[in-house]
């Protein structure tokens, strides 16, 4: 399944969205983008919210939107579940009458999704009687997520989900959200502005800025790319996924294998096997022509300079390739000249703090 | 004591006022809807027209209703071309003069009531599948509940006390048009105060405890909804 979308919409301010996109209607995409880049603009088009958008939606082989053709499948009728930034949820009635508005409506239609797996899945039993008013912003954006998946959908859009909470009740909700892409094997499309969310949630990264799309592709590849998938200043990062393949319960580090080599990183209780995203900033990346024999830094990796990218006038980000995998380092213009860096050059990476994801 | 007459004054006026506030009800929901929705430039036009009863005097209102309804006027002719009764000094006029004179009081509440209910519920029902009147009977309605509420008392409590209106298009005819706010007045010009205090205390007693009755209301709802 594919989804396609086509849309152009211009406002009285001078904000024009222009976006052609050709998506794989699988996995997770996350758009990201600064905040009035048009993201949130191009989810409520695909949704059917934006009366002023033209152009054209296809999700496999429904034609949600074609304005040449005067098709035009309204809101309602387009079965794509939305979670609003804040939830949205409705304030006359419980956590309880929220699901049950939901399930009603796609009950009509026939359809029906397991309620007590799900509820279990987002821990939500307890909430049932609530009013929103009486949850927290995490509870609130739970409880409007599996409103949005009561609805049968056949597609999830989150509009900035966690933007509204703070760092640690985002990070209470990211397990819940990777059960649940897990479980429901529903295509979900993703905005939001934090690199963290996108590069912990994310398959798919479509990259926006100014109403258009800079760039697309798998995550780990478009982080990695040059411009303007590098372009994220002192957030440039390489996204790595490994698996757990050993635990040091004396040092309290796992080792994480990647293809072509290994992490040591800071256990954080998962068990061998388990698949894992590792985040390395380029920030946290410096070079070295000769292995060091004494460091404090556990991770020294032989690799090998593809190219450099100036960022300012300063500094240099450089692309190391780990066997197949591409890390990011950022070091200045001055050492880059020392250390005489060229494509094709061997050299040490030396990680010095690394996240799993 | 209340005599027979004032009873029947008493009836005459709840009964138009009931009747007057159902009408007002169906004809305000929609308007109240579409100024709350509407962005075409003759929205300020048509919120000047429906709050002009605020302002100008009951007389004036009703002077020109009584020229439409008279055999000669608009209302009046189209009234006889469909073998109608006459509207003018009649209980059918009587309610017109109400509906468009209490008009303001009903949909004001009506539509900031609309407007606070805000987009984005209404959004959230669209993406879980209600159309349009799913939308309106299921989250519009219950979510501005106060503010029919409101229009509906104020409606009702505005039609008791009209007098002007009245007095210019129905007149003052007992059991047909002589609503309670007339009769007081005929008992005060003839210094029979004994009744009029009876009268006026009871349109007093009555007003009072329907808008003590919103309040009441009004707060135990405040509990559901910030």
């Amino acid at each position: 399944m594919s989804l396609s979308i086509a849309l152009k919409l211009a406002r009285p301010g001078g904000f024009t969205l222009d976006v052609e996109l050709d998506l794989p209607a699988t996995g997770w995409t996350t758009i990201l983008g600064p905040s009035g880049c048009g993201k949130t603009t191009l989810l409520r088009g695909v949704a059917g919210l934006e009366p002023d958008a033209t152009g054209c939606v296809v999700l496999g082989d429904r034609n949600l939107q074609d304005d040449d053709q005067g098709t035009r499948i309204p809101c309602h009728q387009r079965r794509l579940g939305y979670v609003f930034q804040d939830g949205a949820l409705f304030p006359h009635l419980t956590v309880a009458g929220n699901f049950a508005y939901a399930r009603r409506r796609a009950a009509d239609q026939g359809l029906t999704v397991q309620q007590d797996e799900l509820l279990d899945l987002l821990d939500l039993g307890p909430l049932m009687d609530r009013h929103p008013q009486r949850l927290s912003g995490g509870e609130r954006q739970r409880v409007a997520l599996a409103r949005a998946l009561l609805a049968a959908p056949t597609m999830l859009l989150l509009d900035e989900p966690l933007a509204s909470l703070d760092r640690p009740s985002r990070r209470a909700i990211y397990p819940y959200l990777e059960r649940l892409h897990h479980w429901l094997k529903l295509p979900v499309l993703h905005v939001t502005h934090d690199l963290e969310e996108a590069a912990r949630l994310g398959d798919t990264l479509v990259l926006m800025d100014g109403g258009r799309v800079q760039a697309h592709g798998r995550l780990g590849e478009i982080l990695t790319q040059p411009p303007p998938g590098l372009a994220m200043g002192s957030e440039a990062c390489a996204v790595i996924e490994g698996t757990v393949t050993e635990s040091d319960d004396t040092d309290h580090l796992v080792t994480v294998s990647h293809g072509h080599g290994q992490f040591l990183v800071p256990d954080s209780g998962l068990p061998v096997g388990s698949p894992v995203r590792i985040r390395v900033m380029a920030r946290d990346v410096s070079l070295a022509m000769e292995a060091p024999r004494l460091s404090s830094i556990l991770n020294v990796l032989p690799a090998q300079v593809i190219d450099m990218h100036e960022e300012g006038a300063a500094r240099v980000l450089v692309r190391l390739a780990l066997g197949e995998t591409v890390l990011l380092a950022a070091v200045t213009r001055r050492s880059a000249l020392a250390l005489d860096l060229a494509p094709g050059r061997d050299i040490y990476a030396q990680i010095k703090s690394l996240a799993l994801l | 004591m209340l005599t027979a007459a004032d009873w029947t004054a008493f009836g005459l006026t709840l009964r138009l006022a009931l009747v007057s506030t159902v009408i007002l009800l169906l004809l305000g929901t929609p308007l109240a809807w579409h100024l709350a929705n509407t962005r075409r430039p003759w929205r300020p036009v048509l919120e000047a027209l429906v709050s002009l009863p605020l302002v100008l005097p009951p007389t004036v209102l009703g002077f020109y209703l009584l020229i439409l309804m008279s055999p000669t006027g608009p209302l009046g002719r189209f009234m006889e071309m469909v073998g109608g009764q006459p509207l003018a000094f009649s209980f059918a006029g009587l309610v017109i003069g109400s509906v468009v004179y209490s008009m303001p009081f009903v949909v004001q509440p009506i539509r900031d009531a609309f407007m606070g209910v805000g987009r984005e519920p209404l959004e959230a029902a669209a993406t879980l599948g209600a159309g349009p009147w799913d939308r309106f009977w299921t989250v519009v309605l219950p979510l501005s509940r106060r503010g029919f509420l409101t229009a509906a008392t104020l409606g009702f409590a505005h039609t008791l006390g009209e007098f002007g209106v009245v007095l210019m298009i129905g007149g003052n005819i007992p059991g047909k048009t002589q609503v309670v706010s007339i009769a007081i007045y005929d008992h005060v010009e003839a210094l029979d105060y004994a009744r009029a205090h009876w009268l006026a205390g009871t349109l007093l007693a009555v007003s009072f405890g329907l808008l003590l009755m919103v309040h009441l209301v009004n707060r135990r709802w405040s509990g559901v909804r910030p």
